[in-house]
C-alpha cells in the first residue's frame, strides 16, 4: 500500500478542462495536471470526500457491502487485464478496492481509526488521493472479476463510486469530461452540431451509393416516425465505425423501416456514466426526451457496450417510466420483444436475430467469404445485460467462417479492450495495450489456428481501440462491427456489382456474374 | 507480515488467557457463564445489527452481473441460472452460491508461456479447500449441538454416526480412542491448507491482512484444541454436558473436574462469536445482500425504482434548437420554431425570464 504510483507518459491521462468542467457544472474547474505536486483541491477536500463517501454508504448497498465482506481469497486476483498486462500488485480487483476500503476502515470504523495499519485502515491524504486517481482511471469497469468473486464484490461498482467521490474534488480526466461537455451541449460526445452530424451521414449515404450502388435517403428528427434509432456517435466519425454505421442505413432500407434519426439524441454512448449517477441521468435522459417529442413508438439501440449497460440495467429507473412509448414489436416480424417492454429499447442484434430467423432478410454469405472473424463480447453487453447469442446467430448467418475464441476468454469471461469506461486517450497508449493484452493474445490464437482475419464485435469503442491493440500484437487481424458483415451479405433491391465493399476495397469474394443470360441478381439470390 | 505476526500472537495470548485464567486463578464462572453468554449475545446482537445496516442502504439499481444468455427472443435458450429471469431463478441462483461456491467453481488461473502467450487453466483447490472448511465446519457446530439438547435428536445422532464411519476401522486397533469424527479432520485439513495457501502464493500472501490471518489462526486453535480435549485430553464429557446443558436451559452450572484445555476451546470459540460480527466472516451474510446476485435481470422488462432519484438539469431540445436552429434551418433539418418565430418570441420577451427548463424538469418528474 506503500508504494506511490509514478505518474509518467502512457501511464496517466490528462486531465479534465476546466471549460468542459464548467458547462456542466462539475466542481472546481481549473487547469492542472496530474504531473503536478499541487492538484489545486478545494481547501475543504478532506470534508467533500469524507462526506461523499459517507453518504454513497448510504445510497448504495451494494458499495456498504463491497465494502465490508471481502476475504482477501484472492479469487479475483489474476482476472484484471490491467493485471495481466501491468502487473502492477494495485490493479488486482482486491487491491483496487482496498485503496477504498482502506480509508473506510481509517475514517468511518472505530477499529481502522484506532488501530490504523493493523486493521487494514489509514487516513486520507492527498497522496491517497492521487493513488485513487491513477487506479480507478486504471479499471474499465469491466466486471470480470465481479464473475468469480464468490460475493459477487464488483469493482466497477466500487470504481464508478470512486470516480464519482473524485469529481467531487475535480479530479477527472479529460477524455471522459471533454466528452460529456460535448454531449450535454449538441447531444453527442464528439460535438458534432445538428448539420455536421447529418452531413457525415450524407457523406456515408455517398460512398454507400458508390459502392452499393444504391441512394438510400434516412430522415431526421422526424416527427411521427416509428422508431427512433440512438447508436454511439463514433461510429459516424471514424473508421472502421463508420462502416458499421453505413451497415445500419443498407440494413433499415433493405427492410423498408419507419424510422428516423436525431441529432439532438445523437449520442447512444453515455461517458456520463463514467463520471457520476447524477450525469449519466443528465445525458441519458435525451433519449425518452426526444422519443417523446418526435411520437415515436419505441427505441432501436446500435452496437455498443457501455450504453447498453446503461440503457439496459439504468436508463428506465433513471428517466423512466417510459409510458409514452409502446411496447417494441418489430414491424416486419410481429415478434414483441417482451425483455424490452418496460425500457422499450431494442438491441440491434436482437432486432436483426429475429429479422434473420423470420427470413425477413435477403443474405449472401458468401460475399464474406474471405473473412474469417470471431467475436468479441463487450463487457457490458456480456456481464451487464447477457446478449451472447444473438451476435453469434448473425455471424454464422452472414458469414461462412466465423470462428469463436477459447471459452476461457468469450462470453461472460470475456476479456475487456483495455480501453473502456472513457480509457481510450490517445496519451495513455501504453496502458492501453498492457491492458488489452489478455484479449489480443486470444485473438493471436486463432488467428493462428483458424486464420481469423477479422475481430468483429458489437461496440463503438472497441471499433475505435481494437485497430491500434491488433496493430500491435496481432497485425493482419482487421476490426469491424457485426453490422457491417450483415452489410456486406445484404442483397439490395437494385443494387448494382459489388465489387467493392463497404470500404471501397476490392471485394475478393466477389463473383463476376455468369456469362449466360441470367441476371447479376439471379445469380446472387441462386446462391443463397 | 506483521499482520501474520500478530494474529499468531494475539491467538497465543488468547490461549494463555484462558490458561491462566481458569488454571491458574480459577475463574471459572467468568469462563464457564459469563464470558459465553456475553460472547453469544454480542454474536446475535451484532449479526442483527450489521445485517440491518445494510439493509437500510437502499439497492437504486438492478445490477446483476450477468454471466449466462439473457431470456430475449422466444427461441434463443437462456441460461435461467446465471442469468436469472425470476425470482425462482434468483434464489437458485443464490442456493447454489452459498451451497456449492458456484463463483469460486469457475476459478481459473493464467501463466504466461514464452514472453506474452497466456493460457488459462482450471483451478479448484481454492474451492476445494473453502468447501472442505466451510461443509465441515457446519458438520462440527451441529455435531455439537449434542451437548445443548437432551434427548438427542435422531437426525443429530445419524449425522454424528455418519461423520464418525471411521469407527469400525479404529476399533480394530483396540485402543480405546473414541470414535473419530471425519468432520474435525477435515476442518483442519481445510483451515491449514487455506493458511498455506495464504502463505505459499505470493499474490494472496501479499493482499492478506491481520484480520484475513487471525480468524484462520483463531479456528487452527479452536480445532487443535477441540481434538486435544476429544481425542488426548479426554475431557469428561458428562460434566461438559452437565455444564452445556446448564446454559442451554439458563441455570448455569460449574461442575468441577473439567480439564483446562476444555476452558482453552471454550473460551476460543467464545472470542470466534464475539468477533463475528464485526469482521470479514460477516460474509456468512452478507453473501445473501449481493445486489450483483441477489437481483433479477429484467430491468428491461420491470421498471426498478431508485427511491432517492431527484430531477437533474438537462439542455433540453428547445435550448438545444435556441442554440442551433439557423444551422439547423440551413441544412434542412426540421424545427419546432421557425426561425421568425423564434425572432419574434426573443423579441417579445426582454426581459429574461426562462421558466421552460424548469417545466420540462417538473415533467420528468411525473
Amino acid at each position: 500500500m506503500d508504494t506511490k504510483p509514478e505518474f509518467k507518459p502512457g501511464n496517466f491521462l490528462y486531465a479534465g478542462k476546466a471549460s468542459a468542467l464548467e458547462t456542466v457544472g462539475l466542481p472546481n474547474p481549473r487547469d492542472w495536471s496530474p504531473t503536478d505536486d499541487d492538484w489545486q483541491l478545494p481547501a475543504d477536500w478532506k470534508g467533500i470526500v469524507h462526506e461523499g463517501m459517507a453518504e454513497r454508504l448510504q445510497r448504495f448497498r451494494s458499495f456498504k457491502l463491497f465494502m465490508d465482506v471481502c476475504v482477501r481469497c484472492g479469487a479475483c486476483a489474476d482476472k484484471c487485464h490491467f493485471f495481466i498486462g501491468s502487473g502492477d500488485p494495485k490493479n488486482m480487483p482486491v487491491l483496487r478496492a482496498e485503496l477504498i476500503r482502506s480509508i473506510y476502515r481509517g475514517e468511518f470504523k472505530t477499529a481502522g481509526k484506532i488501530l490504523g495499519k493493523l486493521a487494514g485502515g489509514r487516513k486520507l491524504t492527498e497522496d491517497v488521493i492521487k493513488e485513487w486517481f491513477y487506479y480507478f482511471f486504471q479499471c474499465t469497469e469491466c466486471r470480470r472479476c465481479s464473475v468469480f468473486c464468490p460475493y459477487g464484490i464488483d469493482t466497477a461498482e466500487i470504481t464508478i463510486i470512486a470516480r464519482e467521490i473524485l469529481n467531487l474534488i475535480g479530479c477527472n480526466i479529460d477524455w471522459i469530461a471533454s466528452p460529456v461537455a460535448n454531449c450535454f451541449m449538441t447531444g453527442n460526445h464528439l460535438g458534432l452540431k445538428p448539420h455536421t452530424f447529418k452531413e457525415n451521414v450524407e457523406y456515408l449515404l455517398d460512398d454507400i451509393e458508390e459502392y452499393v450502388g444504391v441512394r438510400i435517403e434516412p430522415t431526421f428528427n422526424r416527427k411521427g416516425a416509428e422508431i427512433l434509432f440512438v447508436t454511439p456517435s463514433g461510429d459516424v466519425f471514424a473508421e472502421p465505425g463508420i462502416f458499421t454505421f453505413m451497415g445500419y442505413l443498407m440494413l433499415f432500407d433493405h427492410i423498408g423501416l419507419d424510422y428516423t434519426w436525431s441529432t439532438y439524441a445523437s449520442e447512444g454512448g453515455n461517458f456520463g456514466f463514467f463520471t457520476s449517477h447524477e450525469m449519466m441521468k443528465r445525458l441519458n435522459a435525451k433519449m425518452y426526451a426526444e422519443a417523446k417529442r418526435l411520437g415515436v413508438k419505441w427505441i432501436l439501440g446500435g452496437e455498443c457496450g457501455h450504453m447498453w449497460r446503461v440503457v439496459h440495467q439504468y436508463m428506465n429507473t433513471l428517466n423512466g417510466p417510459a409510458d409514452f412509448l409502446e411496447q417494441p414489436i418489430s414491424p416486419l416480424t410481429g415478434t414483441r420483444f417482451e425483455n424490452a417492454a418496460a425500457t422499450k429499447m431494442v438491441h440491434i442484434t436482437e432486432f436483426t436475430a429475429d429479422l434473420i430467423k423470420n427470413n425477413k432478410l435477403k443474405l449472401d454469405p458468401s460475399q464474406n467469404d474471405h473473412i474469417i472473424p470471431t467475436f468479441h463480447d463487450s463487457c457490458n453487453t456480456s456481464r451487464g445485460m447477457g446478449l451472447l447469442e444473438e451476435p453469434r446467430y448473425v455471424l454464422n448467418n452472414v458469414c461462412n467462417n466465423f470462428v469463436d475464441m477459447a471459452p476461457q476468454v468469450i462470453r461472460e469471461n470475456t476479456f475487456c479492450c483495455g480501453s473502456g469506461s472513457g480509457l481510450n486517450a490517445g496519451e495513455y497508449l501504453e496502458m492501453r495495450l498492457r491492458g488489452g493484452l489478455p484479449r489480443a493474445n486470444a485473438v493471436k490464437r486463432v488467428h493462428e489456428d483458424h486464420g481469423v482475419n477479422m475481430l468483429s464485435c458489437v461496440c463503438a469503442i472497441d471499433r475505435a481501440v481494437f485497430p491500434a491493440l491488433m496493430d500491435y500484437w496481432v497485425p493482419e487481424v482487421g476490426v469491424c462491427g457485426v453490422s457491417e458483415l450483415v452489410a456486406n451479405a445484404l442483397v439490395m433491391e437494385g443494387q448494382g456489382e459489388r465489387e467493392y465493399n463497404l470500404r471501397g476495397e476490392e471485394n475478393p469474394s466477389y463473383k463476376p456474374p455468369a456469362e449466360d443470360e441470367a441476371s447479376a441478381e439471379a445469380g446472387e439470390e441462386g446462391e443463397e | 507480515m506483521i499482520g501474520f505476526l500478530f494474529s499468531l500472537v494475539a491467538v497465543l495470548v488468547l490461549v494463555g488467557i484462558a490458561l491462566v485464567g481458569v488454571g491458574g486463578l480459577g475463574l471459572k464462572v467468568l469462563f464457564g457463564v459469563i464470558i459465553p453468554y456475553a460472547a453469544v449475545l454480542t454474536f446475535f446482537a451484532g449479526l442483527v445489527y450489521r445485517v440491518v445496516d445494510w439493509a437500510r442502504s437502499p439497492v437504486p439499481f438492478r445490477i446483476p452481473t450477468t454471466c449466462g444468455q439473457e431470456k430475449s427472443l422466444a427461441w434463443i435458450k437462456p441460461n435461467k441460472i446465471d442469468n436469472p429471469c425470476s425470482t425462482g431463478a434468483v434464489v437458485l441462483r443464490m442456493v447454489l452460491e452459498v451451497l456449492t461456491f458456484r463463483s469460486l467453481f469457475r476459478n481459473m488461473k493464467l501463466d504466461y508461456r514464452e514472453g506474452p502467450k497466456i493460457r488459462y487453466s482450471s483451478e479448484k483447490f481454492l474451492w476445494l479447500f473453502a468447501i472442505m472448511f466451510h461443509w465441515a465446519f457446519l458438520v462440527v457446530i451441529i455435531r455439537h449441538m449434542r451437548f445443548f439438547t437432551e434427548p438427542i435428536a435422531l437426525w443429530l445422532q445419524t449425522l454424528e454416526h455418519l461423520d464418525g464411519f471411521m469407527e469400525v476401522n479404529l476399533a480394530s486397533f483396540g485402543v480405546g480412542l473414541p470414535t473419530i469424527q471425519l468432520s474435525g479432520l477435515v476442518l483442519l485439513g481445510g483451515v491449514t491448507l487455506l493458511l498455506l495457501r495464504r502463505i505459499v502464493i505470493p499474490t494472496v500472501r501479499y493482499i492478506s491482512l491481520a484480520a484475513d490471518w487471525f480468524p484462520l489462526f483463531l479456528i487452527t486453535g479452536i480445532c487443535l484444541t477441540g481434538i486435544l480435549a476429544r481425542y488426548v485430553v479426554r475431557v469428561d464429557v458428562v460434566k461438559v454436558k452437565e455444564m452445556a446443558m446448564g446454559l442451554a436451559t439458563f441455570h448455569p452450572v460449574v461442575p468441577d473436574g473439567i480439564s483446562v484445555w476444555f476452558y482453552i476451546h471454550f473460551f476460543l470459540v467464545c472470542v470466534l462469536f464475539a468477533y463475528f460480527p464485526f469482521s470479514k466472516l460477516m460474509h456468512l451474510a452478507g453473501v445473501f445482500l449481493s445486489p450483483t446476485r441477489n437481483l433479477v435481470n429484467n430491468s428491461r422488462a420491470v421498471r426498478h425504482v431508485n427511491p432517492w432519484s431527484y430531477p437533474v438539469k438537462t439542455h433540453d431540445y428547445h435550448e438545444y434548437e435556441d442554440d442551433f436552429r439557423e444551422q439547423m434551418v440551413e441544412a434542412g433539418l426540421p424545427v419546432e420554431k421557425t426561425l421568425e418565430e423564434a425572432e419574434a418570441e426573443k423579441t417579445a420577451k426582454e426581459t429574461p425570464a426562462a421558466p421552460e427548463t424548469q417545466e420540462t424538469e417538473e415533467k420528468r418528474e411525473e
